[in-house]
């Protein structure tokens, strides 16, 4: 076993097997005997993809599978301070997880109870755990929001979480998690539903915490970057196995396994652009992409004809306040830019900063508050509905999450077909049933497809049919909103190489919406930056990773992962 | 073949697959198919009645009054007619001295009742027993099973009919549409329930099954309204919606095409919990003499009955409508929720 010989180790878990029973006829075997180590004072990384059972190991030492359906079985072991986790009392097991073993979970606005004040949530753990009184343990719960880095602690610890913005929940979380100096935490992708500028400030203030208490920890993630900044040991699972495991720099400068080299290589590089990206089967049969095929080369040069031609647009919400009171809040304010034929134009920015807002309003999803989008000379702001639904068809969205923007009641084959039938196209529907079937097979999608409901297919394969929808339109230009977000990092390549191959075969323009600024810069021939509704920076896009003007730009790429080999050069 | 075709015929049958899942998870529900099976039964019962098949007769008066149930045996009363004081009626004195004008119809009527041959062809016990009028209480309760039922089921459909349009446009469109169906909502519930079905009784005046449906679907609505109403709210903001918008769809196949199947468990749930609920409320309509009329036997009507019959120790009508409406409600609450928890989509 690869273990961590030369430090003490904490905790040791050894061959565990976990099965879900789904129905009486079927399990799903969640964990297939996983086995790694954690040293006393490091951080472990569990690295996966979704269904990779990363989570479930969490779950299993912590002791919180859910009893219905989840079975631990004969023969795991976690060994922890010289006995097995799995074979002790209940209650001495639920005591331990208060104190000794504490975690950090994905989703803040969740994990905190909305009714109470953050300072009685950090109370009742400081009181129900660590035996303090009322007063002490205030003073306690005071000293750790200090600690996690708090503005104000004295006036946010009676501030109920709704108060807090995502990253100063997360951080509550935190002080709830260390306040009872544990001595093992585990974070499940503590960062992720949070901003990359957040996701900085609390990777370091956890990097931070870890060296300081001298705890354990096992940090939980899908995000190689982030792994070389934080873990000194990296396990890498699949399916309820582990795939590989070794130090951090074993793991990034020689992978030995297939699935490991294909993570690492299937996130969009930042230094060039490759013309397709690796995905996961490549490397599992044993096909790398050849190097000797040039870069693909993006940006702008100045005569393409223009698409779409944005001029000042503007949204804004009106809240009512007190009895008569109004205010005015700017989603979007003066929004301009042009859209190349064939081109994508990308757009990054932080949640809030008005990127769906302006997505929705251009394709009138919602109404616009000013300004104007020329398409074809034509302001389609200004047209009627009915004259509108010319200009539908040709301009189209594919939207985030691709579990809500198919409609679960609907076959894959019902929802291609709709949007055919609303603006007549093809004969008849056997004529649209054929076009249907080119277009499944265009996204990669058995013909089988044609009669399976959403839930019928993973992430990837809806985001296909949400692509296809738009298709069957033959648009003209694609808004895709955070589109490959929501997806693991190998579905997001296969998305991003179709995305890529409809463009050079259709000629489609995409506005490319994401808050990933690696997949923007793989993608985008100009990007624009958006903050706070604003407009802060259009540029190449090489240009502008190269050399941002604006200090938000620089900002922003300044707290993008450095990887290994940025992390590397960092502290060498 | 062209494979085209084929798949446009078979995508007409393609939302068959949400409700087989339904379906399977219900059949594994022991106690929701008992109930289904009793209802079922009970529907059929029903149909067969309302065909004329049984009960066609459950207004002739074939036993002697208050006939006995058949286990008990005949009433000691009717086996001794003798012992009984005659029924003629006492001579009386002519006291102002005129003669009665009925005098030879009335006559003749008790001699007919004497001699009658009616008195002899009525059996002394009934397999229920029989009523004040001798009508036998089993086929009665058959007959009002079908009132009761048929009330039930048409109520309900109309409440969910007119909860479940009010609630989608108020839901989907919101803002003005939204505020004045609320308003008419606030009306509706804020007079008092009782009070609010006799003042309908009183405008429409006629008595009947119809009134009775009238009655109970367009006071009951409110609830199937507010359900309806958030779950519009909730689904108009999915992604699925907006994806509906930006490929054209119109407003109506939003509400009624991509977002009415997203929410019709709850419809459904609706539908079945509203016909226990109006079953109820028609026994209690006619037990306060507001329900269907004289000529139609329901549960409330049996039960209106039982009351001063109860006093005199003839249980059996009573007895007869508390069963067969206890087993129908307690079936059909069962089956509800036994139906909620199949159609719950947790799929998504």
């Amino acid at each position: 076993m690869t273990g961590v010989s030369d430090r003490e180790i904490l905790a040791s878990i050894r061959d565990l097997r976990v099965d879900f029973r789904i129905d009486a006829a079927t399990t799903l075997h969640a964990l297939k005997g996983v086995s790694f180590d954690i040293p006393a004072h490091g951080t472990v990384a569990l690295v996966g993809e979704s269904g990779s059972g990363k989570s479930v190991t969490a779950l299993a030492i912590l002791g919180l599978l859910p009893a219905a359906n989840a079975t631990v079985l004969p023969g795991s072991r976690i060994a922890y301070g010289g006995r097995n986790l799995l074979e002790i009392a209940p209650r001495e097991r639920e005591r331990l997880r208060g104190s000794a073993i504490s975690m950090v979970f994905q989703e803040p606005m969740s994990s905190l109870n909305p009714v109470f004040t953050v300072g009685f949530q950090l109370v009742e753990v400081l009181t129900k755990h660590l035996g303090l009184s009322g007063g002490q343990a205030r003073a306690r719960a005071l000293e750790l929001l200090r600690e996690v880095g708090i503005p104000e602690p004295d006036a946010r610890i009676d501030a109920y979480p709704f108060q807090l913005s995502g990253g100063q929940q997360q951080r509550v979380m935190i002080a709830m998690a260390i306040a009872c100096e544990p001595r093992l935490l585990i974070a499940d992708e503590p960062t992720t539903a949070l901003d990359v500028t957040v996701e900085r400030q609390i990777l370091g203030l956890i990097a931070g915490l870890q060296q300081r208490r001298q705890m354990a920890m096992l940090f939980i993630t899908h995000d190689l970057a982030l792994v070389a900044e934080v873990a000194d040991h990296v396990v890498v699972m699949r399916d309820g196995e582990v795939r590989e495991q070794g130090s951090v720099a074993q793991i990034f400068e020689a992978p030995r396994d297939g699935y490991t080299r294909a993570l690492l290589a299937c996130r969009p590089p930042l230094e060039h652009r490759p013309r397709r990206l690796p995905v996961i089967d490549d490397f599992l049969d044993g096909r790398v992409a050849t190097p000797g095929v040039a870069d693909r080369s993006r940006g702008l040069r100045g005569d393409e004809q223009i698409v779409l031609d944005v001029r000042h647009l503007a949204k804004r919400f009106h809240f009512r306040e007190g009895l008569f009171g109004k205010r005015e809040f700017k989603a979007v304010s003066d929004a301009s830019f042009k859209l190349a034929r064939g081109k994508t134009l990308g757009v990054v920015g932080e949640s809030g900063s008005g990127k769906t807002t302006l997505a929705l309003t251009l394709v009138r999803l919602q109404p616009a508050s000013g300004g104007e989008v020329l398409f074809d000379g034509e302001n389609l702001l200004a047209l009627s509905p009915r004259a509108a639904m010319r200009y539908k068809r040709r301009f189209q969205i594919v939207f985030q999450n691709p579990y809500a923007s198919l409609n679960p009641r609907f076959t894959a084959g019902q929802i291609l077909l709709e949007p055919m039938r609303i603006h007549a196209i093809g004969a008849n529907d056997a004529g649209r049933c054929a076009i249907v079937c080119e277009l499944l097979d265009k996204v990669g999608l058995p013909q089988s497809a044609f009669f399976k409901y959403p839930h019928e297919f993973s992430g990837g394969e809806r985001q296909r049919i949400a692509i296809a929808r738009c298709l069957t339109m033959k648009p003209e230009v694609l808004i895709c909103d955070e589109a490959v977000s929501a997806l693991d990092v190998s579905v997001q390549a296969q998305l991003l190489n179709l995305l890529q191959d409809l463009q050079d075969e259709y000629g489609l323009s995409y506005i490319f919406i994401s808050h990933d600024l690696a997949v923007v810069r793989y993608m985008a021939d100009e990007v624009m930056v958006m903050n706070g509704g604003e407009v802060v920076e259009i540029a190449d896009a090489d240009e502008l990773y190269a050399s941002p003007r604006h200090p938000y730009t620089r900002q922003l790429l300044a707290s993008l992962p450095h990887g290994w080999r940025g992390g590397a050069a960092r502290s060498g | 073949m062209n494979p085209g075709a084929t798949m446009a015929g078979r995508v007409r049958f393609g939302s068959a697959g949400l409700w087989a899942l339904a379906w399977r998870q219900l059949a594994r529900d022991r106690v929701g198919l008992a109930s289904l099976v009793v209802l079922v039964l009970c529907l059929a019962l029903v149909a067969a009645s309302g065909a004329g098949l049984i009960a066609r007769d459950w207004s002739q008066e074939v036993g002697v009054s208050y006939a006995p149930p058949g286990f008990m045996g005949p009433d000691v009363a009717h086996l001794a007619p003798e012992s009984v004081p005659a029924r003629a009626a006492p001579p009386r004195p002519e006291v102002y001295g005129i003669e009665d004008p009925l005098a030879g119809v009335l006559a003749e009527i008790r001699k007919d009742l004497a001699g009658g041959s009616t008195t002899e062809s009525r059996a002394p016990t009934l397999v229920f027993g029989g009523d004040k009028w001798g009508r036998d209480v089993l086929k009665k309760t058959i007959k009002g099973t079908e009132t009761s039922v048929l009330v039930g089921l048409l109520a309900a459909a109309l409440a969910v009919f007119v909860g479940t349009v009010l609630g989608a446009y108020a839901g989907y469109y919101g803002g003005r549409v939204d505020d004045f169906c609320n308003w008419f909502y606030s009306v509706f519930t804020s007079i008092p329930y009782l009070l609010l079905v006799l003042a309908v009784a009183a405008v429409l005046n006629q008595k009947g099954t119809v009134t009775v449906v009238l009655i109970l679907g367009l006071t009951g609505w409110t609830g199937v309204f507010r359900l309806v109403r958030a779950e519009y709210l909730k689904h108009k903001a999915r992604e699925y919606i907006l994806a509906a918008d930006a490929i054209g769809a119109s407003h109506a196949s939003r509400m009624f095409v991509h977002i009415f199947p997203n929410v019709s468990h709850v419809v459904l749930v609706q539908l079945s919990l509203h016909v226990v609920l109006f079953i109820k409320s028609e026994v209690i309509l006619s037990f306060l003499g507001f329900g269907v009329g004289v000529d139609t036997v329901s549960w409330g009507s049996m039960l209106n009955e039982a009351q001063n019959e109860l006093i005199i120790g003839k249980w059996w009508q009573l007895a007869a409508a508390t069963a067969a409406m206890a087993v129908l409600v307690t079936a059909f609450s069962l089956f509800t929720d036994a139906l909620r928890d199949a159609l719950d989509p947790r799929l998504k």
